[in-house]
């Protein structure tokens, strides 16, 4: 009865005890989904158009934060230094379309995935050579990217919002607006969605898939480097954003592995249901249920509604 | 010239379904098993053995539990680590709790728990497949890579919150702990390996193999020849982590000696993903090309710069062995998708038919 009690009834009472620290880790959720939700946009940029489920994402999020960062301690302004890193991300949608993905081109989805495996130790290594492997401090000044944090005074306490969060979910949602009128409006756009729906007979009404690979690697790449700025400035430029970007998967899951809209919102779902669950139930299991709490709720989400919340294909099930 | 199966005339079934059908190949197996079983004992250094032969034995094992899995029946398992993991915790378990017991029958019985604790979760499998499962699967090793380091009571509430491997012996020979020698340590590995390979290539030639592949090839197509895909599925799950689990308890008694939470990590389950694609889907054989490659792969290339009278920073090498292990995936991906198994067998079919081109 006691273990029952602390489940169901004793966290609603300190969330009702206590609204502004709900209030509090609301946002925090909120602000840690929408980084989830950054890195699950790459995720289903590459997969919507090429049908490969990218799981170098993460690091390049890690390696574009990185080359930014790097290429200012080297003295380039910081504006300069952002178009360049933009050009190396081009350079790498470009290597990677003609070293990998060209040669595998109709190969099992599976093999795909494990090319991108390797391209993840690939960049792992190279960027460690470059730039070293401690972790560094975002240039937030340079950018422009504001500092500090806002209070907000409300039920007899205060919630307090990071500007560099509100500049996140503002970045993140502009993002999402311009990529979905990207795909759209625009004769790229469309021409992805060609792809998206089928190699062949996107091949055979002109459509280049190697262009359009290069594209969507691109453009992933853009976002991996918004993420990383975004990112980089909540903590450190590491490494170990690497492994973080793996909770973009039950993100997906949540989301649909081929929906931008779905993207956000399961990451926003993800954000706020980790954190409450770490905020209220942690204790209980003792604490660190973050790490896996994701993933269980994706697991559940999984058995009811296997396509995710707007995944438009009904996947396969048996 | 000398491969060739000509003359050898099979009178009875028993001789035609035998796992080795050729007499060569039959010869071959035995060199390999003596090698193995004698000759690397005698001449290699005990460094050689703990840090070479063992791992990539222990490797081949777990490889092959998930190649169980993944290559045969077609469901991608992102928890190898995790369920490796919980052999070498209930190993640590058993021993206290039956210290009697020899440490052998311990370590399989171990594979049982891991066994069970992959079937529940597999559960998921029998609605969703592919990435979707693959992310059930990342839900099992997160979930229990948190368990070893959050619950004391799997590590005898010790202070260190690490696995510390008590000494045990059979027949008076000290076969785990600090006490064992490498090569005795070696040929417990060794045995059980073989043990458990000439196991599963029985598993998969006979009915449950058969079952695992008609699912992998064709879901539908299998129900309706009467496989009942739930139990086939959840066996695969059973099957793979019992590999997986004696793999793991394996690696923490008679390889590291001491094990924490760290060492089924993610990385490790990717590693071994790693090891079951490069080596060959679907083919044990593979399993062990894999793991041997993977293994081997960043000790040669420690091992090169010296080779040439390069200096090269130790941190640096091992930035590059992670370039070299990343490009040399893509590389096998494009040249060969089917694994270092596919260019075993179209060697061996070069042999077969040479002088020849066919």
């Amino acid at each position: 009865m006691d273990l029952l009690y602390k489940i169901f009834i004793d966290p609603f009472i300190q969330m009702g005890g206590a609204p502004d620290l709900l209030l509090q880790t609301l946002w925090e959720g909120l602000v840690s989904g929408v980084l989830y939700a950054l890195i699950a946009l790459g995720f289903v940029l590459i997969f919507k158009a090429s049908g490969v489920f990218n799981f170098a994402q993460g690091i390049m999020v890690v390696f574009a934060a990185l080359t930014l960062v790097g290429l200012h301690a080297k003295g380039v302004p910081a504006f300069l230094a952002l178009a360049l890193t933009i050009l190396v991300m081009l350079v790498l949608a470009i290597g990677v379309e003609r070293l990998m993905l060209r040669p595998l081109v109709n190969q099992p989805d599976i093999i795909l995935f494990m090319a991108t495996f390797g391209l993840t130790y690939f960049l792992i290594g190279l960027g460690e050579i470059i730039f070293g492997g401690e972790p560094k401090v975002m240039i937030t000044n340079e950018l422009f990217l504001p500092k500090g944090a806002v209070e907000w005074k409300v039920f007899g306490g205060f919630v307090s919002f990071q500007k560099i969060d509100i500049a996140a979910a503002i970045i993140a949602s502009i993002m999402v607006a311009v990529l979905a009128v990207f795909f759209q409006k625009t004769r790229i756009g469309r021409a992805l969605r060609a792809v998206a729906d089928s190699h062949k007979a996107a091949l055979s009404v002109g459509i280049s898939l190697e262009q359009i690979w290069v594209i969507v690697w691109f453009a992933a790449g853009i976002v991996a480097l918004a993420t990383g700025i975004m990112w980089g400035a909540r903590s450190d430029v590491s490494f170990a954003l690497q492994i973080l970007a793996l909770k973009a998967l039950p993100v997906l899951i949540l989301g649909g592995f081929t929906s931008i809209p779905g993207a956000i919102v399961g990451g926003i779902i993800i954000g706020v249901g980790e954190k409450l669950g770490e905020f209220y139930w942690g204790p209980l299991l003792g604490s660190g249920i973050e790490s896996w709490l994701a993933y269980m709720i994706a697991l559940v989400f999984l058995l009811f509604r296997p396509q995710g919340l707007f995944g438009e294909r009904i996947i396969e099930r048996i | 010239m000398f491969y060739r199966e000509t003359g050898q005339y099979k009178t009875d079934y028993a001789a035609d379904m035998a796992l080795f059908p050729i007499r060569q190949d039959r010869i071959g197996i035995m060199l390999i098993l003596f090698v193995a079983f004698v000759v690397i004992p005698l001449t290699m250094s005990s460094f050689v053995l703990s840090a070479v032969m063992i791992p990539i034995l222990v490797f081949s094992l777990a490889s092959i539990g998930l190649n169980l899995l993944t290559g045969y029946t077609g469901l991608i398992s992102l928890g190898t680590a995790g369920f490796m993991g919980v052999g070498a915790y209930a190993t640590y378990k058993l021993t206290t709790w039956l210290p009697d017991v020899n440490i052998v029958v311990l370590i399989l019985l171990s594979g049982f728990v891991s066994a069970a604790v992959g079937a529940l979760f597999g559960l998921p499998s029998l609605r969703i497949k592919g990435f979707y499962l693959a992310v059930a699967t990342l839900a099992a090793q997160f979930f229990l890579s948190w368990c070893f380091v959050r619950v004391p009571w799997l590590v005898n509430y010790n202070v260190s919150n690490a696995i510390e491997v008590p000494t045990r012996t059979i027949f008076d020979i000290p076969v785990t702990g600090p006490n064992a020698s490498p090569v005795v340590r070696y040929l417990v590995v060794l045995t059980i390996v073989v043990a458990m390979t000439w196991a599963a290539s029985n598993i998969v030639r006979g009915r449950i193999g058969r079952s695992w592949m008609a699912v992998r090839d064709m879901d539908i197509a299998a129900e309706l020849i009467g496989i009942r895909l739930y139990r086939t599925k959840l066996l695969a799950f059973a099957i793979s982590s019992f590999y997986c689990g004696v793999a793991g308890a394996l690696m923490v008694f008679l390889w590291l000696g001491a094990a924490e939470a760290d060492s089924f990590n993610i990385n490790q389950s990717f590693i071994i993903l790693f090891m079951v694609i490069i080596g060959g889907l679907g083919s044990l054989i593979g399993s062990f090309f894999g793991a041997t490659f993977i293994w081997g792969l960043p000790i040669v290339l420690r091992a090169a710069p010296e080779f040439f009278g390069v200096a090269v920073k130790s941190a640096t090498v091992e930035h590059i062995q992670f370039m070299v292990v990343g490009a040399l995936i893509i590389f096998f991906l494009v040249v060969e998708p089917h694994g270092l198994a596919r260019l075993w067998q179209i060697g061996k079919q070069k042999l077969r038919v040479w002088p020849f081109p066919y």
